[in-house]
């Protein structure tokens, strides 16, 4: 086949997938990216034209949860990306070689097509110890993420350890750990899909996002993408009218558990994290956490190992009433009193989800990416 | 000799990096070493117990429940809360279903391009590869059609020129003898697995809101409501669904995975020879039957010493210890002792080389992991151990099912011994679980119609009701292993962590007698047709399945006390 053939379509027809399921597919990648239906033949387009971008995985303080989730992919799946969609050039979770021809390779990506290459991170770095506490062919994960990351056209930090240091970087921070965009300040093109991990669904939009407009999407001031955190959980939550109505569960396993109703007081941090969790959810649709009716633990946000434990403790209730009997009041008034509550707390960067950038957040906002596509 | 240094160990969870002396054409001696630490244990004092389970979690996202579950257990086992039957189920088939869905990713994306030659696959006849599937197995993808579009998608692949993950790997090597037939078979399954485990691990969606990291577990039971007349809980639904997903599985293992095993092994006899390590094996048992702390356990726990299955002890936690005389951690005595959990202590010292580095120093300390030891004697933990502790034990569907597959290779009990056997083992485990999984589901079932909706014992939810000092052990057979989390509670806040890991038992450094860890006793004598291409080095690493990122995971930065908890 040649190298500028329609080889994705083709590859779709040859499993038995129609131009129709293809074109499916391009519709459901649009409705993903909140886009206008009318964008999915410019999806189908940009798929069928491009040859395929160079990504390296990396994996340093991690715990292989962001890999398992990219296997979890649907659309396009992880097979798909491996054959057809991307070059993974170096992925040490599925590739091929090891040790030194493991290096080669990761050697040559960096060496033969810089600033080209996508580079995605996993896990935390470490600064402790003179970067012992992580290393890799006996370079450590500083270095390497400085080299690699700094040759990217652009870098993912895919999950919150990679984001904000997550885990490893929990109080007391045993090992110096930092996210990406505060261990190698200044990366280009630095973009942050956080939680734990994070959603397949979310790294394949983004993918496809850069594969369609040749430019990466619009970020929060966390630099991720708006399309996926744009809102808070809550916002979208399908047990919000419960919250409204001052309807929560008070014990697991009670009828108001069986029925569905709101996790607030069960210690939910919906209300202050901000995920496409409830419109995507996980696992091509299947559920979520507050669907299988246990509270969210506010894992796509900063610190929030931290900040939002303990996590069966209940976010503050409104200033001026006790804190469980103003529960009832809150849902009943709505979440402007929740915010007013956080407020009084001292808890407006969880509320509002925003904090100072970091050194690495100071990087000039992404604009198309020149030079990506050879 | 020559030293050989494959660092990173690809195609396994975390980063390992294994040295060996190689001298005519085989390894005379091997280093395992653990090259990455985050400190878990640290980050969990005096936090909320009830939290435990979620940051314990976060060792692994690959073993996801594993953690969660051996937490919970510990915490439960401190706070004296006692999961109602239907959590116990909805553990046993979320934990089966980790163990079932691991072991398919295990052996196609982890371990099978040690044994298939990608490259030699391009030159399958199609005709040829269909007979082949056709004489193994009734799954249905197996005409010439579909591995003609197989064999053009895997030529449209490699004709791109971007070879991605397969690149640079050894294609070609001597040690590779499969025809080029049974190569494109296994390719195809490759990917059919790729697909499959991303529809089988819905289960855990369905039960667990997510995967990775699943969200319903919590001290005392589990948050998944039960109730057939709720859209919000599981019911009938939810039932049929899971076991569609099961009835799947089952066809997947069964006409898939077992037959591929059976297919490819006879082309690799000599590795039912090579690889056998240490010949002691532990397993702590799982899958309770009935409620309480003696619970019968569908799979049983023991002590196998010495390859001698006709005596399968009983396993006695005061018996296990930990050395850090080859680990970059000291001990308040002198690093030649050896501490039992209950005295552990975890003060990390590193000595090694300062990074970038060529060598470590393997006479010194050479690891981020320490070597548990069972008596004084390395163990080896995982899906090997637990099928012949069951064999030893009499376990009836286990017996069968080795049987079964000696006599197909036409082998006898001592070929378990090797990196084939752990291959059998696991496979032979699928589908142990993957049969027994519906008989959870039923009961699960049952229970609800007989209208039993308790999901949780929150008698002892409440910190108020706990003892101020409090102290439990929670055991779990993980997919790669015996795992055991130790947990000490005073005034309602974690004070002391301590988790003993499979990859632990198996990767760990020599001990303070010298004695190797299972990774490199299994090394030791392995051939290597050219040293600078270690693909016999990885056959048996992967073999053990490693999980790097669970087997480290301790810490004291200097400033903690002695870890005192009770193994019970």
């Amino acid at each position: 086949m040649g190298k500028s053939s329609t080889w994705f379509p083709q590859q779709c027809e040859e499993r038995g997938l129609s131009r129709r399921d293809f074109m499916r597919f391009c519709s459901a990648m649009a409705s993903a990216l909140a886009l206008p239906a009318a964008f999915a033949p410019r999806i189908a387009e940009a798929l069928e034209k491009a040859k395929k971008p160079i990504l390296v995985w990396l994996e340093f303080q991690d715990c292989c949860g962001n890999t398992e989730s990219f296997l979890r992919a649907s659309r396009p799946s992880a097979s798909d990306i491996v054959l057809d969609v991307l070059s993974v050039d170096y992925q040490e979770t599925i590739m091929a070689a090891a040790g030194r021809q493991a290096e080669e390779a990761l050697k040559a990506t960096v060496r033969d097509h810089k600033g080209a290459y996508l580079a995605v991170v996993e896990g935390s770095i470490p600064t402790g110890e003179g970067g012992a506490y992580c290393c890799i062919g006996g370079r450590s994960a500083l270095e390497i993420a400085r080299e690699v990351c700094g040759g990217a056209a652009a870098t993912i930090a895919m999950g919150t350890c990679a984001t904000f240091g997550g885990l490893p970087a929990a109080a007391p921070n045993p090992t110096g750990a930092l996210g990406v965009g505060d261990a190698v300040p200044g990366v280009k093109n630095l973009i942050n899909l956080s939680a734990c991990p994070a959603n397949a669904e979310n790294l394949t939009a983004l993918i496809v996002h850069y594969l369609t407009f040749k430019a990466w999407p619009a970020l929060d001031s966390y630099r991720r993408p708006l399309f996926a955190y744009g809102k808070a959980i809550h916002d979208n939550c399908e047990r919000r009218a419960h919250f409204d109505a001052g309807q929560y569960v008070e014990a697991f396993g009670d009828e108001g558990h069986r029925r569905g109703y709101c996790l607030y007081k069960m210690g939910c941090k919906g209300p202050v994290t901000h995920q496409n969790c409830p419109t995507v959810r996980w696992n091509e649709g299947t559920n979520w956490p507050i669907g299988c009716g246990h509270p969210c633990i506010g894992c796509a946000e900063p610190d929030f190992w931290d900040k939002m434990s303990p996590f069966y403790r209940h976010l503050p209730g409104a200033p001026g009433f006790g804190v469980m009997s103003s529960v009832d009041t809150v849902g009943l008034a709505g979440t402007a009193v929740v915010g007013a509550a956080f407020a009084a707390h001292g808890l407006v960067s969880l509320a509002r989800g925003r904090r100072k950038p970091g050194a690495g957040e100071s990087a000039p906002p992404p604009g198309p990416v020149k030079g990506s596509q050879p | 000799m020559t030293r050989v240094v494959v660092d990173p160990i690809t195609r396994i969870e975390g980063h390992l990096r294994i040295e060996a002396e190689v001298d005519g054409g085989a390894v005379r001696d091997a280093w395992s070493s653990a090259t990455m630490f985050r400190g878990v244990e640290l980050i969990l004092k005096g936090r909320d117990p009830r939290d435990a389970w979620a940051i314990t979690q976060r060792i692994c996202g690959v073993c996801t429940t594993v953690h969660a579950i051996a937490s919970i257990r510990a915490v439960e086992n401190a706070v004296g809360a006692v999961p109602p039957p239907n959590a116990r189920l909805l553990r046993n088939i979320v934990i089966a279903a980790q163990c079932v869905q691991d072991h398919v990713i295990h052996f196609y994306h982890l371990h099978a391009l040690d044994w298939v030659d990608v490259v030699s696959a391009l030159s399958a006849s199609p005709a040829k590869t269909s007979a082949l599937a056709e004489s193994i197995s009734d799954w249905p993808l197996s005409s010439t059609k579909y591995f003609a579009g197989m064999l053009a998608r895997l030529k449209a692949f490699v004709e791109r020129g971007q070879l991605g993950p397969f690149a640079n790997a050894y294609w070609g090597h001597p040690a590779y003898r499969l025809p080029p037939e049974a190569n494109l078979l296994a390719v195809a399954h490759y990917l059919e697995a790729l697909d499959w485990q991303r529809e089988f691990i819905k289960i855990h969606a369905t039960l667990g809101g997510k995967n990775p990291h699943l969200q319903s577990f919590l001290v005392g039971g589990m948050a998944t409501p039960v109730d057939p007349d709720s859209q919000a809980a599981i019911n009938a639904g939810s039932i049929a669904a899971i076991n569609a997903h099961i009835a799947k599985g089952k066809e997947f293992v069964s006409k898939v995975y077992i037959p591929d095993v059976l297919a490819v092994a006879p082309f690799y006899k000599d590795w039912a020879a090579l690889g056998g390590g240490v010949g002691n094996f532990l397993a702590y048992g799982e899958y309770p039957e009935a409620d309480g702390a003696k619970a019968p356990l569908f799979l049983p726990g023991g002590v196998i010493r010495n390859r001698d299955l006709s005596k399968v002890e009983p396993f006695d936690p005061s018996k296990v210890s930990e050395h850090v005389k080859h680990s970059w951690y000291e001990y308040a005595g002198g690093d030649d002792s050896a501490l039992h959990p209950t005295k552990g202590e975890t003060r990390p010292k590193y000595t090694g080389p300062k990074p970038p580095y060529e060598r470590l120093d393997t006479a010194a300390k050479y690891s981020w992991l320490k070597s548990p030891r069972y008596d004084g004697l390395p163990m080896e933990v995982g899906p090997l151990a637990r099928m012949l502790v069951a064999y030893g034990s009499g376990h009836p569907r286990v017996k069968e099912l080795v049987g079964a597959v000696l006599g197909r290779l036409g082998v006898g009990p001592a070929a378990l011994f090797s990196t084939l056997g752990r291959i059998a083992a696991r496979a032979i485990e699928t589908q142990v679980l993957v049969e027994k999984m519906g008989d959870w589901v039923a009961a699960l079932a049952a229970n609800m119609g007989q209208g039993d909706h308790r999901i949780h014992d929150g008698s002892r939810w409440d910190p108020s009701t706990w003892p101020a000092e409090a102290v439990g052990a929670g055991f779990h057979e993980a997919p790669r292993g015996a795992l055991g989390h130790w947990v000490q509670i005073r005034s309602g806040a974690i004070e002391n962590y301590q988790c003993i890991v499979p990859s632990t038992w198996n990767a760990g450094p020599r001990d303070a007698k010298g004695q190797r860890g299972p990774y490199e006793e299994a090394l030791v004598g392995t051939p290597m047709a050219d040293p600078s291409k270690p693909l016999e080095i990885l056959r048996t690493i992967h073999s053990f399945d490693p999980c790097i990122a669970c087997g480290v995971h301790v810490v004291d930065a200097g400033r903690r006390e002695i870890v005192r908890v009770r193994a019970l």
